[in-house]
Parts: C-alpha cells; structure tokens; sequence
C-alpha cells in the first residue's frame, strides 16, 4: 500500500476517500489528488482502494471544476434581512458571521425558546450526521428537519429493519468486506440479485459500489431479476424484468411470498429457527396470488409465478431495495415483505445473501481490523447526541419530550429517526402551531430548491417568512437566495479531515480516512463551523474542541480508532464475520439471536402492532390514481414516477459543473412510443405535466422502456445561469417536479409520499417558458389551497391522530 | 513492440461517461473534444421480445493511448476510471486474444 500522502516530482499525491460535498452517499470511493503549489492538478481514482479500485464516477472526477468553479463562494458572507431574495450578499469575516448567527439565536432562545430554532438536513452528504448535532446541542432544540415528505428516503427502510430484525441496513454481498475481496475464504457470488425499485448503477447509493453488479454479472454469472416501471439499462441484462405499475410492489411481494411458500422454495428449517409469525404472513398472502396481483400489478401472471421460482431457487440469493420502498404511502408494507423475502431463503447474513450490519448510529465499530459486536460497545453516554444535550443542559428532557413537532401524530418515525416529522412540521411553519417557529439553519440542505421537498412553494413561504436564517453550503441556491441572512462556505470532501464509514457506519464495509488536500479560500468544514457557533453558545460543551480531529476522536470515531491512525491506513476494512445472529453477534446480551422483541425476525411485526398498525404485509392502491380516485383521475390519465437518477448530478447540485451539465442539459420526460403518439408529441418537444398540485416543464424523450401510461419525469433541476433573485429564482420552479407533489399523503406509521405515484396529464408546449413565480404556475397556494385539501381528505378522511384514524 | 490498443466489452458498458471525463482531464482537452467518446444505440424490442440497448466507447483521433502514463507502469486513463471495468488496454496480439475468449459484443480499437 502506498503511503497516505507522498512526493513525485514538484506534485503531493494524496490518498483518502471521498465523501462529500458535493453530494454523495457515504461509499468513500477511493481518490488520488494531485497537489501542486498548494492547488489540485488532477484527481483520479486510487487503484489500491479494495472496492472501487482506481474506478471513479463523472462526479469526483470532476471534482477540480466543482471546487475551484468561478460561482463557488468561499467566503462568509451576510445580507439585510429586508434584502432577502436579493443579491445584495456582502462578505464578511467568520467572527462577524458566527456572532451574527449566535447572537440571534441567542435571542430567540431567550424570547420564545430553544425549540424555535430548527435546523435542516439534506440528503446524502455528511452534513446528515451533524443537522441533527447542530439542533440538539447548539440550540438546544429537539427540530432537526428531514423536509421529504414522509421521510421518504432510507429512513423507512432503516424502521423496517430497526422493527423487524433489529439489526443494521441489509446490502447485497459484493464482498465488500473483506480486503480480498472476492477471493475472501467462504464468499460465495450471488447466484441471483434482485433489485426492486434500485437502479444500482445510477442511484444515489447509500453505501453501495453500483457497479460491483457488474463485476459480479461478467466474473461469476449472477442474473438479476429486476421490479420497476422502467425498463432500465441493467434490466435489458436482466433475465427477468417486472415492469409493474407504479406503486403496486407491495401486491407483487405478497405474491412472491405465496409462490414461494406453495412451491416450498424457502428454508423451513431455518424459517423455523429464526423467525416469528411465517404461517400469519403466508396466511395473509394467500389473498394475493400471481394471478391478482398480475391484474393489479399490471403484469403477466406466468412472468410473476416465473421470477419468484427464479428467485426462491437461487443458492444464495441476495436482494437490494430502493427508494421505491420509501416513496409510497403503503411502502412500509412493502419493506416489511421485502424483508420476509430476503430473509424466508434462510440468505440472509450469509455468504452471497443479503448482509447485515450489527448495529446503527455508529455503535457498530471496528477494533484492530476485526468487529467487536454488541455486547462489547463501551457504555458511554457520550455516545448520543440527546444524552450529551441533556447532560449539559443544552436542552432539556421537558424540551426534547414534548416539543419535537409531529412525533406525537407519529411516534413511529419519531422513534427512529431522531428529527420533527417534516410534513407535521411544514404545517406548523404554516399555521405557528402548537407555537410559532422563528429561525432555520440549512446545512446542506435546498427545501426550497428541487431535491426532496414535495410542494416546495410552501416551505418557500413558510421559510422566508422566519426571523433569521443562515445556511452552510459551497454554492448559492434558491432556498439561500430566498430566505437566509448568513453564508457559511463549507469545504468539500478533499478539504476537511473525517471518516467516510458506508451505509453511515450500519452496515459498513469498510471505514476510509477523508484526509485533507487542499484549502480552497476561506472554506471550513461543517464540524468546524458547527463547532465555532456552538463554542459562542454552550462554551461549557464545545470549549473541549480545539480542532476537527478532536471532534472526530471524540464523536465520530470515539476512542477505537484515532483519527491519525485511520488516515495513514487510509482504509480499515470491516472484517465483520457471516451469520452474526448464529454467534450473539447482534444482540446487547451477547445471546443468539435478532435484537427485537421476540428475538427472531418477526415476518409478524409485534413493533407495527405496538405502533397500531397491522403486523402483517398488506396491499393499498396509489393514493392518486384510478382506483382511489376515479373521477379526479379522468383529468390526469397517466402515472408518474420521478426521482431515476443521472449519475453526473446528485439530486439538484452539479448543474453548474459543465462538464457533467452537458451530459444532461435539460430535464427530460420518458414517455412511452404509444403514449407519445396518442398524445400528440414528439422527441424533444417540450412538454407541460400537470398534477392536480401544479404544472412543470421538461423536455420529451420518447421511448418504448417506460410503461405505457407511466411517464418518468427527472427531478432536481433548476437553472443556475438564470436570474437568482425572487421571483425566479434561478428558474427554480420551471421544471421542478416536486411542484406536482403535496405533503402529508403517508402512509398510517408516517413514512411515504406519492413521488413514485403520482397522477399527471401532459401536453405538447412550446419552448421551456413556464412561470417565474410560483404564484402564477398553475400551482394550487393560498387562498386556494381548499382543492389541494380535497384531495387529500380522500386519503385520510381526518387529521386526526394516528390512533384515532387507526380505530376506524 | 506491436502497437496499443483498447478493447471493450461492451455488452457490459453501462454508458457512466467516467472514461470521456478521465480522458479529458489526462489530454488536458476542453469539454467540447473527447478523447474517447461514449456512444449510445438508442434501446428497442426485438421480435422475439429481447431488449437491445447498447452503449460503447470508442477513441478518438485524441487518444495517445496514454502514452506517459503507461511508460510510468499506470493504467491509461479511461481504462482505470471505467466503472464496469469493461475498458482493457494491450497491444493489439494481447487485445485480441481477450475478444477470442469472449467473442460476443466485444471490440478492439486503436485510435
Ligand atoms: S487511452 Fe488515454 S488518451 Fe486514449 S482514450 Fe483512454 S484516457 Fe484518453
Ligand atoms: S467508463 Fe466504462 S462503463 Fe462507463 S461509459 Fe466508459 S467504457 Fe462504458
């Protein structure tokens, strides 16, 4: 292995792995940046990294044109309140920045409370481990906000296997553990993957190398079997392809499960042995044979009775998720048979099945290259950000208990993810109840912009109405143009010293060093900045930290790996052993076993009956489409799904980036041949898509993949070359495709939203045009929003709260 | 020595464009040359219901082969940076005996 940092010629190579920003999920692909007179000359892959071994995607390897790209700010910079939407940014120092945040923090805390201040987190870059410190021990407040609808992203699959395995996120086994990879002793290929909802190439990927599928397909003959509306690149090397329509999976799960329990292509032994509640669940299944679910699902029954004897056939058979499962109201039906699929195979945990992480929210370390498991985690307090809140009575128990907003309606969510439920809090910016909200800290996050809020013209007014706000980021956008007084550039991942662990260390395969190359203008890290206000606000706490290393040993690493240490490895493979339920590996008593209430993977879930909702797997139809609403559908005859990504841009960011922007200059529409026709449109027409929340621009791609009657709209775009200030912001509500997407539709626990099923209409325009305001976009606001109302009252009759709706 | 060339799978190219942008930043080129370029055959049905959909990647009159690079014991740039892995280099004898073994949608360019 070669050194972290070395010398050829007049150039300092450096080696570490990246995270973000920009934008990424936690994979820590492995860089080699070039560095001369302290400027980066080249950054490539590092052939010595274990997984992705000197491959890099178009995003870091243009990485040099997004750090060093002329519209970069790198230098703190403040705005008049009366100035918001304007370009009227001053720069100014950090001191006067941070004092400035401080200071009004400080007053609102003082004049309304802690829990008036919220901070928001986006997705995918590291900034998601620290929204939630910035709240908590900061301000004090118990409002960290994730502004998805629902929660929609990762956070209902990681409750699906909080509740029913108890364990850390499943992931295929690409051997990705192991430094040898492939050639590990026991590893055994997939012979079967199934990707349900997951593009693995091109989606954001949590944790996972995408293309490892590949490698697998080409060394070792793994087929696939993919479920989506589209038929994807990776599906035409599929064998088997479900094109279903959108959001029925959870119907054709069910009849997976029938297939396979009627046809015995499960492992009853082990079924005995490790699960609770299988004949419940089969029982149940027995209501959605492949024959009902090919009529609901839209497919050919033979296909579906074929798949899942491909499937349950398979010696072993792995399974990856998607955000299919997130996106949808009755998705968390649909994780909770995923589940029982990966796990009634008995491939769960095993070589070549499904892995599983020994634990969540960092408790899951690594010491000496090998994994210590559950019963040895150090009982440190300091371990979590509420007990540290608490203990230094930066927030109190009274605080945290009763004023995180909407955790009441959904406890669900509230007790997973640590944060206010969004659509509950959208409401309360809105209405100032149960009190009025008065300042916002974005770090990393866009609400207003076009990644994951659904309606984002409500949290536009809702937001810029607030008393402060300030943000942490690399590039202007349209929620910091609109509404923040404060500017805090962050350093990007080659910038800033950290740890990259995959899957956000819940089932890591390897923990990677970001080691810092260069320093680009006056650019901190989110740690660091979040540390300099903290320091004004509760010294007592933040007064310990002098650097980010400091932070990084006490916090992110904790004591079993110095950061030092890490760094010159670069990486620290996780070396986690195989079947942990077998050897105590996953339970805090050491015993054998799952960590739920039974002990066992409980295909019948005692936590869902906890929370009300009914233990077992069952189908519910789109909240918008024909069966739900039949009359309203008549008006938007085709389906929706959004959200298929662009590997060049992470969700709305990169748009500035040439190099990548070229690749994908314009949003675009899939539409089917057929459907094109009887539509009247052609290739690259414009083309206007309307839900009964709004109306959007993008451009038409005509083609015979996507269903007939499913369109596929891009998301994220915005236009970073136009006009920034209010009202258009930087176009920003064009071609945003959460503009036809309300809040508030989830499902009974408060996970989902519509983003994968969505009713629309499309018709030919002419030219991008479109409104520059939100107002005037056809988009349903105040005083009008009673339709919107309408809609939704047919798919939760009352705002009432989870229990009472559950009782009717 | 006989002369390099670049031999791709391309039943396996999943059209990532990481080798264009690789290649880029090696030939130090502006963002409107390429090196190498990625090529797409738009997807459609065949009659038996088999999908075709292929991407390939082909260098230009840009390509030195990554001459400098490859003196120095490194792998040319596109080469290293393809995601799919599905870019090898070699000379032409070497190249060809990769297509030998798997002679379906495979080919050798030299530039
Ligand atoms: S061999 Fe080098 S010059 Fe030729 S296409 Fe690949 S990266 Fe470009
Ligand atoms: S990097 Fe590899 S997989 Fe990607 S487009 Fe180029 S040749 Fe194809």
């Amino acid at each position: 292995m070669s050194e972290w940092k070395r010398q050829e010629g007049d150039e300092t190579i450096f080696r570490t792995c990246a995270w973000s920003p920009p934008g990424c999920h936690p994979v820590g692909c492995g860089l080699q940046v070039h560095v001369k007179d302290g400027v980066v000359v080249d950054v490539e892959g590092d052939p010595e990294h274990p997984i992705t071994k000197g491959s890099l995607c178009p995003r870091c390897l243009a990485l040099t044109d997004y750090i060093y790209h002329p519209d970069r700010i790198i230098h703190p910079m403040k705005r008049a309140k009366e100035d918001r939407g304007l370009d009227k940014w001053q720069q100014c120092s950090w001191d006067e920045a941070c004092d400035m945040v401080a200071n009004a923090a400080q007053e609102i805390i003082d004049n309304y409370g802690p829990e008036t201040i919220c901070v928001f987190g986006g997705t995918g870059r590291e900034a998601n481990y620290w929204y939630t410190q910035w709240a908590n021990l900061v301000f004090g407040s118990p409002n960290s906000v994730y502004a998805q609808a629902g929660w929609s992203c990762y956070g209902p699959r990681i409750s699906n296997t909080a509740f029913m395995i108890g364990g850390g996120y499943p992931e295929i086994d690409y051997a990705q553990k192991f430094s040898d990879r492939y050639d590990h002793e026991g590893w055994v290929a997939p012979e079967v993957i199934v990707c349900w909802g997951k593009e693995p190439l091109r989606s954001n990927p949590d944790g996972m190398y995408g293309h490892a599928v590949i490698e697998m397909m080409r060394q070792f003959g793994t087929k696939l079997i993919c479920v989506d509306p589209r038929m994807h690149w990776l599906g035409t090397r599929s064998d088997i392809v479900l094109q279903l329509n959108p959001g029925t999976d959870t119907a054709m799960a069910m009849a997976w499960i029938y297939v396979m329990d009627k046809e015995n292509l499960v492992d009853r032994e082990w079924i005995d042995a490790w699960t609770y509640g299988y004949d419940a669940l089969v029982e149940r299944c027995q209501s959605m044979p492949p024959s009902k679910a090919a009529e609901i699902c839209g497919v050919d029954e033979e296909l579906i009775w074929q798949a899942a004897r491909l499937y349950g056939s398979a010696k072993p058979s792995s399974l990856a998720w998607g955000l299919a499962v997130d996106q949808n109201p009755n998705g968390t039906q649909l994780g909770q048979a995923l589940i029982a699929l990966m796990t009634i195979t008995g491939f769960i945990d095993a070589p070549g099945g499904t892995t599983l992480g020994m634990g969540d929210d960092g408790g899951n370390r690594v010491k000496e290259g090998g994994g210590i498991d559950a019963s040895q985690r150090i009982e440190d307090e300091n371990d979590s950000t509420l007990m540290l809140a608490l203990k230094y009575g930066i927030m109190s128990q009274e605080t945290w208990d009763t004023k995180r907003i909407g955790v009441d309606k959904y406890p669900a969510v509230g007790s997973i993810m640590w944060t206010a439920h969004p659509d509950e809090f959208l409401k309360a910016l809105e209405t100032e109840n149960p009190y009025k909200v008065h300042m916002a800290g974005f770090v990393s996050s866009n609400p207003v912009g076009t990644a994951i809020s659904a309606e984002p013209q409500r949290w536009y007014k809702a937001l810029k109405a607030l008393d402060f706000n300030f943000a942490c980021d690399c590039f202007m956008n349209p929620t910091i143009m609109s509404c923040c007084d404060v500017f805090f550039p962050v350093a990007s991942t080659i910038e800033h010293d950290g740890m990259v662990a995959t899957h956000y260390a819940s089932n890591a395969s390897f923990y990677g060093a970001q080691n810092k190359c260069v320093q680009v203008g006056e650019c901190k890290s989110d740690i660091e900045i979040m540390m300099m206000v903290g320091k004004k606000l509760h010294p007592d706490f933040w007064n310990r930290f002098e650097t980010q290393e400091d932070y990084d040993n006490f916090h992110v690493m904790r004591s079993w790996l110095p950061f030092k240490e890490l760094r010159e490895k670069v990486v620290v493979m996780s070396e986690e052993p195989y079947y942990k339920y077998k050897i105590g590996k996953l339970r805090p008593d050491g015993q054998p076993g799952f960590p739920t209430m039974t002990g066992r993977v409980e295909l019948y879930s005692t936590m869902y009956q906890n929370w009300g909702e009914d233990p077992l797997p069952y189908y519910e139809p789109p909240a918008y489409g024909k069966e739900s609403l039949p009359e309203l559908s008549k008006q938007y005859p085709l389906m929706m799904i959004t959200g298929a990504r662009e590997q060049h841009f992470f969700h709305s960011e990169h748009k500035q980036i040439q190099a990548l922007r070229q690749l994908t200059p314009w949003p675009m529409i899939d539409i089917n041949t057929q459907d094109a026709l009887d539509f009247g449109i052609a290739e690259g027409d414009w083309v206007e898509i309307s839900s009964p929340y709004g109306s959007i621009r993008q451009l038409a791609r005509v083609t015979p993949t996507m269903k007939k009657g499913v369109v596929h709209c891009m998301h994220g775009f915005w236009y970073p070359e136009e006009d920034g200030e209010v009202p258009n912001l930087y176009g920003n509500w064009k071609s945003n495709v959460n503009m036809l997407m309300p809040n508030s539709v989830n499902g009974k626990l408060g996970f989902g939203d519509t983003f994968k099923q969505m009713m629309v209409n499309i018709k030919k325009v002419v030219g991008l045009g479109g409104s520059n305001d939100p107002d005037t976009n056809g988009i349903i606001l105040e005083p009008s929003r009673q339709a919107e109302f309408t809609v939704q009252q047919v798919w939760r009759p009352e705002d009432a709260p989870t229990d009472q709706y559950l009782q009717k | 020595m006989s002369h390099g060339a670049i031999y791709i799978d391309f039943e396996f190219c999943s059209g990532c464009h990481s080798c264009e942008i690789a290649c880029r930043k090696h030939l130090r080129i502006a963002n409107d040359k390429d090196g190498i370029k990625v090529l797409e055959d738009r997807p459609y049905q065949q009659e038996n219901g088999a999908w075709h959909w292929d991407y390939i990647a082909y260098p230009t009159e840009l390509c030195d082969l990554c001459e400098d690079r490859v003196a120095e014991g490194k792998l040319p740039s596109c080469v290293q940076a393809c995601q799919a892995k599905v870019l090898e280099f070699g000379t032409i004898e070497e190249c060809a005996e990769k297509l030998k073994k798997k002679p379906k949608k495979a080919a050798i360019f030299v530039p």
